[in-house]
């Protein structure tokens, strides 16, 4: 004798406990242990679930629940729109071995209507979600990290040897604002390493070679672009509304200034440098404790041992490995995820081949972050580094 | 006691290429001298009359000798000297 579908219902009812809204509704407020599972279709889920719930549609129940909640005992409340395919699904669960499991009575569309929390989950378009399917699929990045990128405002000074990559990998990665600035303008000796200008664009302002490049590369990113010189009497205005900087610009009086406004405005910066065929990156984050570079290099070189690129050379490669570290670090910073070169400078040598991480801390005695800072304001930053 | 000094590219045409040379001592300042004798120069460009200078650092091991004993910094073992100049170029 076949059994009906009511039947089938009926049965998981019997079987799993139901537990009323109202009781969701305290438990989360007492922000009691609870794992709340969403078994709604994705189509569903989008307007909003209940606060903190894991979405899993019921599709994919028994394939995705082992990753989702690896611990069988786990507290589990299951919920849908009306309460009958979370106890289907809540059923599953106790096959499964799970052994804490209830079902909402009856489910969203109530909680919804009596007014309870909801929170409306990231939402990625169908264009996106295809994008971003290598994203998608790190647990580290998700739905949720990948909406964060897309949220994210960083901004690159210098799209130059090190920018040119940092960008071209932050705006593939999908961060959604990017910040581009530079005077410069595209020149042919440029091309040997600034992958994200080109030949058809010498000529053109760097900033908007930039923007085209990565228009084409994807549409999701807006360039602000910034075509102008960093200098002290508009750095506020640059850096404002930004989460992070990447430091990739050519010279020592910009460096400093980058510091000084980053420690001022609470900016972490991922600084990157190279000369010939050394590099050097690591992340400042004074803000959360960490040095900043006057803590590492208090002064600059007269300029007379600080030869630029373009008088010592660079080998074209090595900006691409450095800016794409910094790229690497700036979105583990967006991401929350993993340890940030705070506090530590790896140095690359592409000759050896040889990547080298040394300690830094933070110097009490610094002029600008340290214990009673004598920096308070801007400089003259050439003066500073005797450049005039 | 030898220590291998690692040389940055900046410094290297004082050392007629080598990225890392070996020296004698039992402190960074003595290999500092042994340094100045072989690659006439090379001292004025680490230190000055205040110590290291403010824009290159020394690490011995992966720690700045700022932060251990400065130039008398003791050597110990199969000890490393890296030269991390600042650099600016991007």
């Amino acid at each position: 004798m076949p059994t009906t579908s009511a039947e089938l219902v009926a049965a998981a009812r019997r079987e799993v406990p139901s537990v009323s809204l109202e009781e969701v509704r305290r438990r989360l407020d007492a922000r009691a242990p609870m794992v709340l599972l969403d078994v709604r279709e994705k189509d569903e889920t989008r307007a909003g679930v209940i606060p903190g719930a894991i979405v899993l549609a019921r599709g994919l129940l028994e394939l995705s629940i082992e990753q989702k909640v690896p611990d069988r005992a786990a507290p589990i409340v299951v919920y849908c729109a009306g309460g009958v395919r979370s106890a289907l699904a809540a059923k599953t669960l106790v096959d499964l071995g799970y052994t804490s499991v209830e079902s909402a009575d009856p489910g969203f569309v109530r909680w919804k209507a009596l007014g309870f929390p909801i929170e409306v989950p990231p939402h990625l378009t169908d264009a996106q979600r295809e994008r971003y399917s290598r994203h998608l699929l790190l647990p580290e990045v998700g739905e949720a990290g990948q909406a964060k990128l897309l949220a994210s405002k960083v901004l690159v000074l210098g799209v130059g040897g090190l920018g040119s990559p940092a960008a071209l990998y932050l705006a593939a990665a999908g961060v959604g604002t990017l910040g581009l600035a530079d005077a410069d303008v595209v020149e042919a000796s440029n091309l040997q390493r600034q992958v994200l200008h080109a030949t058809s664009r010498l000529g053109r302002l760097k900033v908007e070679s930039a923007a085209h490049a990565i228009r084409d590369l994807n549409p999701d990113v807006r360039v602000v672009p910034f075509a102008e010189r960093v200098d002290a009497s508009n750095v506020d205005r640059i850096f404002e509304g930004f989460d992070v900087v990447v430091d990739g610009c050519d010279n020592f009086p910009t460096r400093y200034l980058v510091n000084d406004a980053s420690v001022f405005l609470k900016k972490p910066v991922v600084h990157g440098s190279i000369f010939r065929f050394e590099g050097q990156v690591t992340t400042f984050s004074p803000a959360t404790g960490g040095p900043c570079y006057r803590c590492l290099y208090p002064e600059p070189p007269p300029p007379e041992l600080a030869p630029s690129c373009q008088e010592a050379g660079v080998l074209g490669i090595l900006p691409g490995v450095i800016g794409v570290l910094q790229a690497t670090e700036v979105v583990k910073l967006l991401l929350g995820r993993g340890a940030p070169l705070v506090g530590r400078l790896l140095t690359y040598d592409s000759l050896r081949m040889k990547f080298t991480e040394l300690r830094l801390r933070r110097d009490e005695a610094c002029p600008v972050c340290g214990v009673s800072p004598t920096i308070t304001g801007y400089l003259d930053y050439e003066g500073f580094c005797g450049s005039r | 006691m030898t220590t291998t000094v690692r040389v940055p590219t900046a410094l290297r045409s004082l050392t007629g290429g080598a990225d890392e040379v070996l020296c004698a001592g039992e402190t960074v300042r003595e290999v500092l001298g042994e340094l100045e004798r072989r690659f006439p120069g090379m001292r004025a460009r680490l230190v000055d009359d205040k110590g290291v200078r403010r824009f290159v650092n020394l690490y011995v091991g992966d720690e700045d000798i700022r932060f251990l004993g400065g130039l008398d910094t003791r050597l110990d073992g199969a000890a490393v000297i890296s030269i991390v100049p600042a650099v600016a170029g991007g």
